[in-house]
């Protein structure tokens, strides 16, 4: 979690600093999320996200100088630098996406599940989308496809309160968002998202659900997040006194107090971590401001499976 | 060789790559208990079982999307729309995700998924039930389009397409699965990216596809009875189109018209222009001609439906404007 705040500490001063374009979605706030989702997950499942995707590899364990490479542009990146920001895919780890379209993963999501189901494998899928996403109509007919084929699918609410600059107490009724899977009997709880354990917790609870071949469940998973909503956004819409409200329950801090608390290490050990998340920073900005930018033939590369496809060039 | 209906055609494409490969299966609305709205997946829940013969509920983009995702897990879904109008819904799907998800990973994740239905006008169905989306899809690179015109073509270009590790989109119409054709005994496959010179001719090349392709094979007896030779082309497949072929029937007869049952704007006639007078121009002895549907949305009364399409009249017409004739 650590390693994700400092890595998405730094991508913003990178950003401000314009080493590189595009959109940025910082995840600052919001760790505990994936965190306990990839604790609480199988090796061999799966795991499909929106475009706030930065720290979902580290959390599933792949090294961030191939997420920053990507964010460079760079042919090292987990996408040959032809996704970017929004698109951070590493089929090593499951990690299937990234995606910029909002809410397009829903439906995805459900069908890689369909997949792993129709295949027989004990596999779960995990998709995350915010709050801005659960309004899509996708989510509706996936949710009643989902629920009926009993996919072994969690599917996940990053809730960080607001859609880009809108609230979510204005874009609803209905404030407990884990009702939204009562219309289709789906298994639904709210969950404290600044606590790692709980998310952790109710991971095992919805994969294990999955695994008996019982279906989906809907986590509305509630967390923060302390930046923007991308880099351009003045957040004019909270006041700071929210902001500093949230930071003050801050995801990482209470590991940290927990850690302290029952002694699970000591001071020099933690500050052996944080040095090794620093080494850890800068290596991966070093390695994707040293790596090469994609050949220009990689324009056609990756279209089509098809190697011979012909395309228009003139 | 024996006579099968179009829809028979490409049943069998499906029944045959189904029994071939268990990762096959086919999902819509319709398919299963119903037996297809069009009868074209008759049979095939008593065969394969509603494991791999799936019922959806109505809604397009959610079924789409499950089976892109399908698709990037290792499935090949085939993906049966009622109509390409009504797909429109899963466009996002299609266009966001299936055509990109191979690029946009890097090379990682892609995407072997056919999606399939009826296309273009069907009678008297009015504006939003009469649309041809061949250069719609046609503009997007991750995509292939094909257009069977027979059942030997319905069959062949569907058992490549879900071979294929490719998405492709097949454009069928609801007036032709009841066409019968001729097919082989063997199994045959056709490849996509290759046109077919349906009628040799040495007068005038007319490109065409689809269902429209049947008025331009009347509009060419007629004309060939006047002592006018048309090259019939069917370019089978939209996206990539076999340029060659074309550009070398040109160079050949020094004419081309174009009859497509789609809009003007950005059609696929409007492309085959541009790469003519590319690269056959000093082989021109008239100007590229195009018979369009009108360029408005699709009326209801027949006597509008009738000014709008293409008919043997207009496709003879513009073949002799092609040449100088009256």
């Amino acid at each position: 979690m650590l390693l994700m705040r400092k890595i998405e500490e730094k991508v913003g001063h990178l950003y401000i600093q314009q080493k590189f374009g595009g959109f940025c979605h910082l995840y600052i706030g919001q760790e505990a999320v994936v965190a306990g989702t990839a604790s609480g997950c199988n090796k061999e499942d799966k795991h499909i996200t929106a475009y706030r995707d930065h720290a979902h590899p580290i959390a599933l364990g792949v090294h961030p100088k191939y997420m920053m490479a990507e964010l460079y542009g760079k042919t090292t990146g987990m996408s040959k630098g032809k996704g970017g920001s929004m698109h951070m895919f590493h089929k090593e780890v499951n990690l299937m996406g990234g995606h910029g379209i909002v809410g397009a993963q829903i439906p995805m999501g459900a069908g890689i599940a369909f997949a792993d189901k129709y295949k027989g494998n004990k596999a779960v899928t995990y998709c995350s989308f915010g709050d801005g996403a659960a309004r899509q109509g996708a989510l509706h007919e996936t949710f009643n496809m989902a629920m009926m084929w009993k996919l072994p699918v969690v599917f996940i609410i990053e809730n960080n309160n607001y859609a880009m600059g809108t609230s979510v107490s204005r874009t609803t009724n209905v404030m407990n968002m884990s009702e939204m899977g009562d219309s289709y009997h789906m298994p639904s709880k709210q969950v404290d998202g600044m606590s790692v354990e709980a998310v952790h917790e109710a991971i095992e609870e919805a994969a294990n659900r999955a695994r008996k071949g019982e279906g989906p469940t809907l986590l509305d998973i509630n967390t923060y997040r302390y930046k923007g909503h991308s880099m351009s956004d003045p957040q004019k819409y909270r006041s700071k006194e929210e902001v500093e409200e949230y930071k003050a329950k801050d995801p990482i801090s209470l590991v940290l107090e927990t850690i302290k608390a029952n002694k699970f290490a000591s001071k020099i050990e933690l500050e052996k971590i944080q040095a090794k998340v620093k080494d850890i920073v800068e290596e991966s900005v070093r390695f994707a401001e040293e790596s090469p930018d994609p050949s220009k033939e990689e324009l056609y590369e990756d279209v089509y499976t098809q190697k011979d496809y012909p395309f228009i060039k003139e | 060789m024996r006579t099968v209906q179009y829809r028979e055609a490409l049943r069998e494409a499906m029944c045959e790559e189904m029994r071939k490969d268990e990762n096959v299966f086919l999902m819509g609305e319709e398919v299963a208990e119903y037996n297809g709205a069009y009868k074209v997946s008759q049979g095939m829940l008593d065969e394969f079982g509603a494991k791999r013969v799936i019922d959806t509920p109505i809604a397009e983009l959610g079924f789409a999307g499950i089976a892109v995702g399908a698709a990037m897990n290792g499935l090949r879904p085939i993906v049966e729309f009622m109509t390409w109008n009504f797909a429109l819904l899963a466009s996002d799907q299609i266009i966001n995700s299936a055509a990109k998800m191979l690029q946009m990973s890097g090379g990682q994740y892609g995407c072997p998924i056919v999606f399939r239905g009826g296309n273009g006008t069907a009678g008297q169905l009015a504006a939003t039930h009469s649309q041809s989306f061949e250069s719609f899809y046609a503009h997007v690179p991750g995509l292939k389009v094909v257009t069977p015109f027979t059942p030997y073509d319905a069959k062949g270009l569907l058992k490549s397409a879900i071979r294929d590790n490719d998405p492709v989109l097949i454009m069928e119409s609801e007036k032709m699965y009841g066409d019968k054709g001729e097919i082989p005994e063997k199994e045959y496959l056709i490849p996509i990216g290759k046109a077919n010179v349906r009628t040799k001719g040495s007068d005038v090349t007319i490109v065409s596809f689809g269902k429209i392709l049947k008025v331009v094979h009347a509009a060419a007896q007629e004309l060939q009875k006047e002592g006018i030779s048309c090259e019939v082309i069917d370019l089978r497949s939209i996206r990539p189109i076999d340029y060659d072929t074309i550009v070398e029937s040109v160079k050949k007869t020094n004419r081309c018209v174009v009859v497509e049952e789609s809009w003007p704007l950005a059609s696929i006639s409007s492309e085959l222009a541009y790469h003519i007078q590319r690269y056959a121009f000093d082989h021109l002895d008239s100007p590229v001609l195009r018979v369009m549907q009108s360029d408005t949305p699709f009326a209801f009364s027949k006597n509008l439906i009738e000014e709008a399409l293409p008919s043997v009249k207009k496709v003879m017409d513009a073949v002799k404007a092609s040449m100088y004739v009256s």
